[in-house]
Order: C-alpha cells, then sequence, then structure tokens
C-alpha cells in the first residue's frame, strides 16, 4: 500500500525524465495500443489510428489549397475562422457549462479592435495603421477576453436560463452600440474595411509567394485553426478543462473539493472571448468588409448550434459543426435547381433563405432528440460499428 | 502525520447553526486527535450532516469556533479549506458524472498543481511534468481502491457501490490532512459494507489520516470508532469511547424513544 506517499518521490522516472523514459518506453512491435508509460497513455493522439487521421486531415486540408477554387478557399477559410469561434464557444458553454447567447457581441468587439488597430490612419473611420496581424490578432483577443472577464460575475451570480437571458441582453446592447458608433463602425448599411492582413510585411489579402490572395488566407486560416484547437485540447485535458467540468457537472462538490468557483467561471468566459475576439477579427479579412448588423442575435445561434450539431464539449467537434454550419448555405442555394418550389429570390415565399434558417432550428432539434452528443456522436458511432465488425454487439 | 503530540486535529467549539429559527446545530463541541477514528452518530435530522457542512465551508454557523490544524477556519471559502487539507464525501454521490474515474480522481488533486491557464493551452514544462506526477499518484489510489477495471469510464455508469469507492478515492487523492466520510456504507450490502471498512482503516492505520465517519450502521460505527459522538436535535448527547456510549442511558432514549 503506498497511496499516500507523496508523487514527487513514488515516480520519479515517470516524472523527471519524461524525454529518457519515452526513449525507454518505445512501444514493442506489432502492440500500438500497449503503453508503457502515463506520457503515452495522456499524449493528444495516443492511438495510431488518431495520428493517422489528425496528420491525414491536415495533409488534405493543406493540397486542398492547391486544389480547390478561390470561392471555395474563400469559403473554407471563413469555415477555419468560424471553428476558432465554435471552439470559444464550446469552451464555456460545453465545457464550463456556462451557457452564453453572447457569442456575437465577444466577436463584434473582437472585429472592431482589429480593424480599429490596423486600419487606414486617413481612412473614414477610426484607424490606427498598425497592420501586423502579430500585433492586432492577440489586441482583438485580449478586448474580448476583458470583455468576458467584466460580464463573467454574472455568471457567478446566475446560472442555466437566467445567465442565458443576460448574456442576451449584451447582443442587443452591442447590436446599439455599434451601429449608432458611426466613426468606429462606419454605420448600419454602410460598414468598415476589416482587418488588414500582413505578416513580417507581406500582404496576404494580395496575391503573393504562396499563391492567389484566396489561397494565402486559406493558409493562414487553417493554420491558426490547428494552433487554437491544439491549444484548446491541450486545456481540456489539464486541470483548467477538468475544473470547468467540475462545475459544469456539480459545482458544489467542485468547491469542496478545491475548485475556485469565481476565479474559474472567471477564466472560462475569459478564455472563451478571447478565441471569439481572434476569431471576430479574422472572420471578415476573406471578404474584406463588415456591417455592424452583423453581429446579431442569429450569429449567437449559429454559433451555439454549431455546438450542439457538432458536438457539446469536443474540439473536433465544434470545427466539425463550424464547418457544416458555414457549408450549408452553399447547399441550400442548390436547392432551386432540384426543387422548384423553392425560389432563389428573396421577395418569393418559400425562398432558400428561409429553408435556411428553418434548417438551423430543425437540425438543433434533431441533433437534440437523436443524437445529443452531434457529429461527435455520429463518429464515434460509426467508428464503434467498424470496430466490431462484422458483429453487431 | 500522526504525532503531534496528541495536539487535535481540528476543534470545534460550541457551534450554532439555525436556518431561518430552525435549529440545526446546538452549541456543539468535540475535537478530533491525531490519527483517530472519530465517529458521529444520531436520528435522522440530528444535524450529522449540517455538523459537515459547517466544516466544509458550505454552511456558516452563527456561533462558535472551528478550528483545524490550530487555524480559525470559518471565514474561509470551502476551495481554501479543501486546498488547507480537508477532504470530504458525501452522503449522495456528488461526483462529476461526465468524467471518467481518471478525471475525478485527477481532480482531487486539483490544488497541488501550480501551473497557470497559459501552461495549460501549451502543454509544456510544469504542465506537462505536473500532470504525469499526478497521474502516479492517482495511479496509485486506483490500486489501492481496485479500480483498474473502471479507470476509463463515466462515473456516472458506475455501479452505486463503485460510484462510492470512487468518491471516496477521490478525497483520498486531495492528500487530505483530515477526511470526512459521510455515510459511506448507506445502501450498501454486507460485503461492500466490510470492504469499506477495511478501506477505512487502511486509511487511518497504514496513512494515518484522521477520520470523522457519519453512519447509521450501529454495528460498523461500534467497532471501527475510537470515539464516539451522538448527537440528537443539533445538541450533543454523548461523547466516549464506543463502550461507554452504548451504556449511556440518554443514548439509549435518543435512539429507543424515552419512556414518557
Amino acid at each position: 500500500m503506498s497511496t499516500g506517499a507523496p508523487p514527487e518521490t513514488a515516480r520519479p522516472e515517470a516524472a523527471g525524465r519524461p524525454a529518457a523514459a519515452r526513449r525507454r518506453a518505445r512501444r514493442p512491435g506489432g502492440r500500438p495500443l500497449l503503453y508503457t508509460s502515463y506520457a503515452q497513455d495522456m499524449a493528444l493522439l495516443d492511438t495510431r489510428a488518431k495520428k493517422i487521421w489528425f496528420y491525414g486531415i491536415v495533409l488534405a486540408a493543406l493540397l486542398a489549397s492547391q486544389v480547390l477554387v478561390d470561392d471555395m478557399l474563400s469559403l473554407l477559410a471563413m469555415a477555419y475562422v468560424v471553428a476558432i469561434g465554435a471552439i470559444g464557444l464550446n469552451i464555456v458553454t460545453g465545457y464550463a457549462g456556462q451557457v452564453s447567447l453572447g457569442h456575437a457581441f465577444f466577436l463584434a468587439i473582437g472585429a472592431y479592435t482589429g480593424a480599429a488597430i490596423s486600419g487606414d490612419p486617413d481612412g473614414r473611420v477610426l484607424g490606427l495603421g498598425v497592420t501586423s496581424i502579430l500585433v492586432w490578432l492577440p489586441a482583438a483577443g485580449l478586448a474580448a477576453a476583458l470583455a468576458g472577464v467584466i460580464v463573467a460575475p454574472l455568471a457567478t451570480r446566475l446560472r442555466g436560463l437566467y445567465l442565458a437571458i443576460v448574456t442576451l441582453g449584451l447582443v442587443f446592447l452591442g447590436e446599439h452600440i455599434f451601429k449608432e458608433w458611426d466613426q468606429l463602425t462606419g454605420g448600419p448599411g454602410v460598414g468598415r474595411p476589416a482587418a488588414v492582413v500582413e505578416l513580417f510585411g507581406l500582404r496576404l489579402d494580395r496575391p503573393g509567394p504562396l499563391g492567389s490572395k484566396e489561397q494565402q488566407l486559406y493558409l493562414l486560416m487553417l493554420v491558426l485553426l490547428v494552433v487554437f484547437a491544439v491549444a484548446a485540447r491541450n486545456l481540456a485535458r489539464s486541470r483548467i478543462g477538468r475544473g470547468f467540468a467540475a462545475i459544469r457537472d456539480r459545482d458544489i462538490a467542485a468547491e469542496v473539493i478545491g475548485v475556485p468557483l469565481t476565479r474559474y467561471k472567471l477564466l472560462a468566459f475569459a478564455i472563451s472571448s478571447f478565441y471569439a475576439g481572434c476569431a471576430g477579427a479574422l472572420l471578415y479579412t476573406v471578404t474584406g468588409f463588415f456591417d455592424p448588423g452583423s453581429f446579431n442575435l442569429l450569429m449567437s445561434v449559429q454559433f451555439i448550434a454549431m455546438v450542439l450539431i457538432g458536438g457539446v464539449a469536443t474540439i473536433s467537434g465544434s470545427i466539425a459543426g463550424a464547418l457544416f454550419i458555414t457549408l450549408l448555405p452553399r447547399l441550400t442555394r442548390e436547392l432551386p435547381a432540384l426543387v422548384p418550389v423553392i425560389s432563389a429570390d428573396t421577395t418569393q415565399t418559400p425562398n432558400v433563405f428561409q429553408v435556411e434558417t428553418v434548417l438551423y432550428g430543425l437540425l438543433i432539434v434533431l441533433f437534440l432528440v437523436f443524437e445529443p452528443r452531434g457529429l461527435f456522436g455520429v463518429w464515434i458511432r460509426v467508428r464503434n460499428y467498424w470496430k466490431s465488425w462484422p458483429f453487431s454487439y | 502525520m500522526t504525532g503531534d503530540g496528541g495536539t487535535p486535529v481540528l476543534e470545534v467549539e460550541d457551534v450554532g447553526l439555525a436556518f431561518a429559527g430552525v435549529t440545526a446545530i446546538d452549541g456543539v463541541s468535540f475535537d478530533v486527535r491525531p490519527a483517530e477514528l472519530f465517529a458521529v452518530i444520531g436520528p435522522n435530522g440530528a444535524g450529522k450532516t449540517s455538523v459537515f457542512n459547517v466544516l466544509s465551508g458550505v454552511y456558516r454557523p452563527q456561533r462558535g469556533r472551528v478550528r483545524f490544524l490550530g487555524e480559525d477556519i470559518l471565514s474561509r471559502r470551502p476551495h481554501e479549506i479543501a486546498a488547507m487539507g480537508l477532504a470530504r464525501t458525501f452522503q449522495n454521490v456528488e461526483l462529476f458524472h461526465n468524467l471518467t474515474v481518471l478525471d475525478n480522481l485527477m481532480l482531487g488533486r486539483h490544488h497541488h498543481f501550480r501551473y497557470g491557464a497559459l501552461a495549460a493551452l501549451a502543454w509544456l514544462g510544469r504542465a506537462r511534468r505536473q500532470e504525469l506526477a499526478a497521474r502516479a499518484a492517482v495511479e496509485d489510489i486506483i490500486d489501492f481502491l481496485e479500480l483498474a477495471a473502471w479507470r476509463r469510464h463515466p462515473v456516472r455508469l458506475l455501479p452505486y457501490g463503485v460510484q462510492k469507492r470512487v468518491e471516496l478515492g477521490r478525497a483520498l487523492a486531495m492528500e487530505p490532512r483530515l477526511l470526512l466520510l459521510d455515510e459511506p456504507v448507506a445502501g450498501m450490502n454486507l460485503e461492500e459494507t466490510e470492504d469499506t471498512a477495511r478501506y477505512v482503516l487502511d486509511i487511518r492505520d497504514e496513512l494515518g489520516i484522521p477520520i470523522v465517519l457519519v453512519d447509521h450502521d450501529m454495528g460498523l460505527v461500534m467497532d471501527l470508532a475510537d470515539r464516539v459522538l451522538v448527537l440528537d436535535f443539533g445538541r450533543r448527547v454523548a461523547l466516549g469511547t464506543p463502550a461507554e456510549v452504548q451504556r449511556d442511558p440518554k443514548v439509549i432514549e435518543a435512539y429507543l424513544g424515552g419512556s414518557s
């Protein structure tokens, strides 16, 4: 019996010399699932299948930049940015269990911070002319995180539906402010140019060494998504992610075992809003222009839909959900050709935009009823089916 | 952890707690000595769980003093008291249901980690080292409580008896200086009860952790406890060794009803 022994002395070789341990702990040939160290067991890509999938998908995404048409690349680049935002919402709502309908508000703060810092100083709207993405992207994230910290005390007082309603109020508050603040936002119906993407003196929103504008932005967004996603996954498996989940599952018990509730709720909002702020600042660099009316309730609902459809408290699910919701309009646009009843003309009923809105709602309902774990859950089912194939049990 | 020369680990002095005029605890005093197995018994509603909630900082009593390891803890938040080394289990299992056994136990070590959000995002250096060390410590507890078969299972899918054990493991993972067990054998069959009794004795004898135990199982309490506190209607009825308490006429009255 050695339960009480302090960990530092109990397993010096597992903790103290990870590099040496890893070298010695090579898996015996032919037994990929035999782990001989905790480092192996706790790795992010702990199975060969996960490694193959991860590197395969990243490689395919990189190749896509050379294969797909520019129009499709823009759409995917936006989807990747949206995925960063969805991961952010999943941190606060999926992991920490604090329902937030105010995600669009934090995206707006990021978008305007990024645009204002990198904007043209002599332009029609506010701009400081610092175009390096290394400056404005973190700044946009931090500004949104600060807003998150200011909002978070509400979450320590309220929970569930009440918190949802209060965060909903944020969206309306933000929409109003941004519509009125012409100098910053350009006003409704006019808008302002988005952040200028410049990395090490290289303008990525113009054709350059990496290809066309779309190809360069696509690659940038892909790299950022991978970085943000891996960081979020690390967070989720750390003491912080576990603390979030403890608060979500049973907050009193969490506090009694030593998780400080107030600080962790604050942290959840701050990190989530940081993700949202970065996503907001990047989102419109693809189209180049944005309007203060964009950050409305529908945007928040779309993010909720991504989290629910993709999979609550999963990072890969957030990405899948974001891709799904962003690519959905492209599919519905094809409907008029297939189903003549649905019109492409907005003045007619039923038109594709109405179908789209109905689809969001319908998909949320269907997923909640039939697969609450979302696309991630569908993937688990498919995987388990093939794992045990040809036996159904 | 045993020898402070008999200085009490926990001192409770004249604690009084009332909810809107309903008295839950009425002037209760006791102390827990190092490596002692201290039991609190009493009929339903006697205030046993309320005492636990006061100790772990969930309730704040209107009067009295509680000193843990010589420090006053009444003004502290629950997570601060936990960080001082006071661990507890709950009467109704309060685990984190969507998390695995492993994650639940790792959460027990929450306050032993010393790294921040940025290290967590990068999973480098301190974060990685501490997580690996914590994992090794948690595996010892998995061995001790024979939980290896359920390591990766979400706790909501586990049988009740195993959930109780996971909760005990989570408290042990905190490396506590004092362990509060709220009805550890409630709802268990004879075999599970005996297993739990063995674990409780091992925790006291081999780890030297003092334990405060609340339970209705008289046989268990009288067998295991060094001293017993009997509560009724929030008041202290008796305090002494199991043999003394069993002979006390006031205890018999509280349990069997007065002859009025």
